[in-house]
């Protein structure tokens, strides 16, 4: 796919950045002073036929707008909620995405939040760094409460609930049709939902309130499923017992409130953040490309 | 001699070691607690004076009940411990004089392996370096972050010691789908996980140690050079059980030296001393000994040192025996 002009929205991996420039025709978005991007695109308008984008920088309706040789917008994720797919399918602008084979890692991570935000290993390790243990001695007494994501909660012996848009009977979990009456009823609540427009905020200040003081919310999903203004409040008043986030609305802005709390974990989006998942999420976007150039089937296209 | 008619209502029980506020809080109700580091005329003395009517110790993790100390006591039936681990307690002058001793047995258990998982999730996934990262503002100024983990599915998971504890992490580490094996004094037949008979081949076979074991002369140190250098630079090490199991000198120079990829503790071989070359890895998880300290696992302690504490004075018999 030498002939493949393929605009790279940000630096998201070496390793793609790498193959990208090897097999294709590679323009990086980033090194274009925001000022001049506009020019640059309408320059290269005509070799630029797909864009990679991950869930920071995706394809917008005005950057597909200034590309009209653009045929497949390949991203380096699963979540679509940056490209405008409207757009997209009014345009016959294929979408691939990297879905399944980063499930695990997110899930590992959704329990690494619950484990480290509610028994505070974080804030352990940066009590022993200060060197305040050696000068205190000071046993730090510790949360524990129920926790889990699905299956590997299990393990854990905590019982699921889950709310989603049709009940899933063959889980063995137990369904709620309403998402406050679920929140009143946990302990931890785990976004891990798409981001849509019906799902913007689905976490607000009732959900938030229902779950209570000495509830914790996990969000691996979106930033923007959860109001982010209501849940800084919420953690500052004490009406919310924690919070692990791996998201957040305005990412990489972390909302500087929290930084100073010992019942919250702040994580950079590093859900799929491991070596091997990069890796295959790499190679299932260079494999798209390469279906598309080839006019074979996508492996993983958004319907 | 200590008139009987001036003892208290409520029974004796020796305190060698001041105790953690959330036991003695509750327990200064129902017993009395004679406490021989407080004694002006100094231990010895005092341990005279009592020694009529001591029937119990109660002890910390961290308290040395030793055989003199058993000596000086001729009532002495048992030694109650609030911690799991005995290893300062004379076990065998102990069995000689027909001491019991029980331990905290389960009580625990479950916060602790809770507390192990997370640990190893934290060194695998990074997760404290990344939370630090984004605490001090490194995020919005560099958008990438430096902290790549390492997927757990798939990953070879050895647990030394497969006790309570043991045996609960084993079962939540593989549900992220690792593949556990153990190493134990003998092989446990029930256990659907591979064996192997040293430490040295558990390491020589796994991505992951979890050191979970009883710390006795034989384990001391376990964890040695030629162990973590069969583990491998991409090995981690999990230490959960107590800070001499590992040869903390050499864990830091294989960190130092690339030899092993990270290490997350919860116990050290001096606590509250820590290596100061910890302090500068980001690639170390550091918890000051607080895995089992939940309020649930404290409750749980407190009803069964009460439980054992009336136990020996109204002759029945005693709960999680070790001797």
């Amino acid at each position: 796919m030498e002939n493949l002009g393929v605009l790279l929205t940000i630096p998201m991996n070496g390793y793609l950045e790498e193959q990208l420039n090897e097999r294709c025709k590679l323009f990086r978005l980033w090194d274009v002073p925001k000022g001049d991007r506009i020019g640059f695109l309408k320059v290269h308008a005509d070799s630029i036929r797909a864009i990679v984008g991950n869930a920071t920088v995706g394809a917008d309706a005005k950057t597909i707008g200034l590309l009209p040789k653009l045929e497949i917008v390949s991203s380096f994720s699963v979540g679509v909620d940056k490209i405008d797919l409207q757009v997209c399918r009014e345009r016959g602008i294929s979408v691939t995405n990297t879905p399944d084979v980063l499930t695990e890692d997110v899930a590992d991570l959704a329990i690494g939040l619950v484990l480290t935000t509610m028994r505070q290993i974080c804030v352990s390790d940066r009590f022993v760094r200060s060197g305040a243990w050696e000068s205190n001695g000071a046993f730090r007494l510790t949360r524990k409460n129920r926790y889990g994501i699905a299956k590997r909660s299990e393990a854990f012996d905590c019982p699921i609930n889950y709310y989603s848009r049709s009940e899933k009977p063959e889980t063995g979990y137990t369904y709620y049709s309403n998402l406050l009456d679920m929140a009143t009823n946990s302990d931890v609540l785990m976004v891990a939902c798409p981001l849509t427009e019906e799902t913007h905020h689905i976490i607000n200040r009732q959900v938030i309130n229902a779950l209570g003081s000495k509830g914790v919310l996990i969000n691996i999903g979106r930033g923007p499923l959860v109001d982010e203004t209501e849940l800084v409040a919420a953690l500052l008043d004490g009406r919310l017992g924690g919070a692990g986030l791996d998201v957040f609305e305005n990412e990489p802005e972390a909302p500087k409130e929290l930084f100073g709390l010992d019942n919250v974990v702040l994580l950079p989006h590093i859900g799929s953040g491991t070596w091997e998942t990069r890796k295959v999420m790499a190679d299932l976007v260079l494999k798209n490309l390469e279906a598309h150039a080839l006019g074979k089937p996508l492996l993983t296209p958004v319907s | 001699m200590v008139d009987s008619s001036s003892i208290d209502v409520l029974q004796p029980v020796l305190i060698l070691l001041p105790m953690h506020d959330f036991i003695e809080i509750p327990l200064v109700k129902k017993f009395k607690f004679l406490k021989a580091f407080e004694a002006e005329e100094g231990r010895d003395q005092f341990l005279e004076k009592h020694a009529e009517i001591i029937k119990v110790i109660l002890c910390t993790g961290f308290t040395p009940v030793n055989a003199e100390t058993i000596s000086k006591l001729p009532r002495l039936e048992c030694v109650i411990a609030v911690s799991t681990g005995v290893n300062l307690i004379d076990l065998d002058a102990c069995r000689e004089r027909s001491v019991r001793v029980t331990n905290a047995g389960t009580a625990y258990s479950e916060d602790t392996a809770d507390y192990g998982v997370g640990l190893l999730m934290d060194v695998c996934r990074r997760i404290s370096a990344a939370d630090s990262f984004v605490r001090q503002g490194l995020w919005s100024a560099n958008r990438d972050c430096p902290y790549f983990g390492s997927s757990l599915g798939g990953k070879r998971v050895g647990m030394i010691g497969l006790g309570n504890i043991g045996a609960s992490i084993a079962k939540k580490v593989a549900s992220f789908g690792c593949e556990m094996s153990y190493t134990t004094r003998s092989q446990k037949e029930t256990v659907p996980y591979k064996y192997y008979p040293t430490v040295l081949e558990l390491a020589s076979n796994n991505d992951v140690l979890v050191v979970c074991c009883a710390l006795t002369k034989e384990t001391t140190h376990i964890v040695n050079r030629d162990v973590m250098l069969a583990l491998g630079k991409e090995g981690v090490v999990i230490n959960i059980g107590r800070g001499p199991l590992i040869d903390e000198k050499e864990l830091v120079k294989c960190l130092l030296n690339g030899e092993i990829k990270g290490a997350g503790m919860d116990v050290f071989e001096n606590e509250p001393e820590v290596p100061k070359e910890f302090y500068g890895m980001d690639n170390v998880v550091l918890s000051p000994h607080s895995a089992p300290l939940t309020p649930e696992s404290l409750e749980n302690v407190v009803e069964l040192s009460i439980a054992n504490l009336n136990n020996v004075f109204a002759k029945r018999p005693l709960l999680s025996v070790v001797v």
